[in-house]
């Protein structure tokens, strides 16, 4: 079985945040190009579409909410779910509606 | 393999999901499977999560994701296509809102943070917090609950920079003093200093903006809210999340930027400059001349003989309800052997592609929808230009005027075609309240009256009744 354990490191290993900031540049350029061959017709349901995809701040919140780390933090981290969970739910279901509009000429599906 | 890499090589699933579905969605034809394909991204990072060990305790998260799960789909599949920018802009909110209370969930006193940590909870409470308040505001503006006009006072811009002073004095306390290693009560108590300075700025920031500049606006809260996802990602270190906010935060910032080229405005002429209100409307006062009204009648043997036709919507149609028989409209110019267009302009109505979701619901094919740029240079061809419910978008003033406001901006030149027929209520000034010279052309002819109903009687027409 491979152990693929993240210790002990070298020394002279990059931190992880800067890592991190690696993936978040490079993102970033992608983002920009896959967005501006987004045909201006289709601008309201990209931005319903990519509201729905910044709900994956539910991964973080789903972490606080069951970490079991006191009461606090559990009504907080709750609360981000639910927020959260509205944004996916209600943001990918409104751009299904939209998207089941648009249709071509002499498309009568 | 232990768990943690089985969960993060699932993110890493779950990314490539996002960018494929974003890229299906460069089409009309597969965007539908694209935003598909971007759900079972979402699904498959939520479920992993669900196995991560961090999670003891899943009473709360099941209460946490019915409770938003229902309220989600009842407001997606309630929502009308002409609410579409009140409800985009409050869920950018709750985006925020969520990103914050991460970063506040896990900033909660009980442990020590290093500093990178910090600046990254920091700066998502403070994007979280700027986004949500921002669109609650942004949200009241497009329902129209308070006033869709520029909210300024005198000092605006010194409190403004006090506030953004006071956030940058307290996050560098928050998150340097003392090495970050102490939880504290001192540290907390200023930890919820910046999220109260983060709502008062997003109110601030989105007060002083017009209802005509909403798009620009709701694009770059869009932004933001992917923003706020990316710190909240640097906060629980977590790639999924950096990655899909970044895509937001980049798509919004590219919706943002189209959104200024098409009105030939900077992003801080928008943001800052109380565009439309009082003080900005002196321009176009040389307007002069005399409108010519026509009745409905009248209107039809002009349309009735022309060969081509171009509609040009505006927020006047979302308002009036007005899609559904403009594509009727359509339909019996097509019948008649006439070639109809519909012309849309990237800033008419409230939200980046507001008209093309309105006419796809009335069934409009989105191959008639065209993009200034095709139209203009064939408008003297066009025999009529039926202008529904638009105003800023089709007024010469912004080629023939220099010292109009809107000088410069990329226009619909409508007074080009043959025959222009504006559909309005009265002779009132837009949102940017300034003068629209093109109601005074000769070639101009004015059907005054709710839109949906003068569209209505143009049908009636045509089918003799």
């Amino acid at each position: 079985m491979i152990v693929l354990s993240l210790t002990p490191l070298p020394a002279d290993t990059v931190p992880l945040p800067v890592m991190l900031l690696f993936v978040l540049v490079l993102s970033i350029f992608l983002g920009f190009e896959l967005i501006a061959k987004v045909p201006s017709t289709l601008h309201t349901p990209l931005m319903s579409g990519s509201n729905a995809i910044s709900g994956i701040t539910i991964v973080g919140a789903l972490l606080s909410s069951g970490s079991g780390n006191g009461p606090a933090t559990t009504i907080l981290g709750t609360l981000a779910v639910t927020f959260a969970a509205i944004n996916v739910f209600g943001g990918y279901l409104v751009t299904d509606r939209m998207l089941a509009m648009f249709r071509k000429k002499d498309d009568n599906s | 393999m232990n768990g943690v890499v089985v969960i993060n090589i699932c993110y890493v699933a779950a990314a490539i999901l996002f960018i494929y579905g974003l890229k299906l969605l460069g089409s009309p034809a597969t965007a539908r499977r694209g935003n598909q394909i971007s759900s079972i991204g979402m699904l498959l990072a939520v479920v992993v999560t669900l196995f991560s060990r961090g999670i003891v305790d899943y009473t709360w998260i099941v209460v946490g994701i019915a409770v938003g799960g229902v309220i989600g789909v009842i407001v997606a599949r309630t929502v009308a296509m002409t609410g579409m920018p009140e409800m985009v802009a409050i869920f950018n909110g709750f985006g925020g809102i969520a990103s914050l209370l991460v970063g506040w969930a896990e900033f909660h006193p009980g442990r020590g943070h290093s500093p990178a940590t910090l600046v990254a909870i920091a700066l998502a409470v403070l994007i979280g917090g700027i986004t949500f308040t921002g669109s609650l505001v942004a949200y009241g503006k497009l329902a129209e609950r308070i006033t869709s006009k520029p909210i300024l006072f005198g000092g605006q811009q010194i409190v403004n920079a006090a506030l953004v002073l006071a956030v940058l004095v307290l996050g560098a306390i928050c998150c340097f003093a003392d090495g970050g290693s102490s939880p504290g009560n001192a540290r907390y108590g200023i930890f919820i200093a910046i999220v109260v300075v983060s709502f008062i700025l997003g109110v601030m920031a989105v007060i002083p903006i017009g209802g005509a500049d909403m798009p620009v606006v709701i694009a770059l809260l869009n932004s933001y809210s992917g923003l706020a996802a990316c710190a909240a990602g640097f906060v629980i270190l977590n790639n999924v999340l950096i990655v899909s906010g970044a895509l937001v935060g980049a798509s919004g910032l590219i919706l943002t930027n189209i959104m200024c080229k098409a009105m030939n405005r900077s992003l801080a002429n928008v943001l800052f400059s109380g565009f439309g209100s009082a003080s900005t409307s002196g321009g176009g006062s040389g307007v002069q001349g005399e409108a010519k009204p026509i009745v409905a009648a009248d209107a039809y043997y002009i349309i009735e003989a022309a060969q081509s036709v171009i509609f040009v919507p505006g927020y006047g149609m979302a308002v009036a309800q007005a899609q559904h028989a403009v594509h009727e409209l359509a339909q019996q110019l097509e019948q008649n052997g006439c070639e109809v267009k519909f012309a849309i302009h990237p800033v008419a109505g409230r939200m980046p592609g507001h008209m093309n979701v309105l006419l796809a619901e009335a069934n409009v094919p989105y191959d008639q929808l065209v993009e200034p740029d095709d139209i203009n240079p064939i408008m003297e061809t066009v025999d009529v230009a039926l202008v529904i419910g638009a105003n800023d978008v089709v007024n010469p003033a912004a080629r023939e005027d220099e010292t109009s406001p809107i000088y410069g901006m990329p226009t619909i030149d409508v007074d080009r075609a043959r025959t222009c027929i504006v559909l309005k209520r009265s002779l009132n000034a837009g949102f940017a309240q300034i003068e629209n010279s093109l109601f005074f052309k000769d070639n101009t002819r004015m059907l005054f009256g709710d839109a949906k109903q003068s569209v209505t009687s143009l049908v009636a027409e045509f089918k003799g009744e």
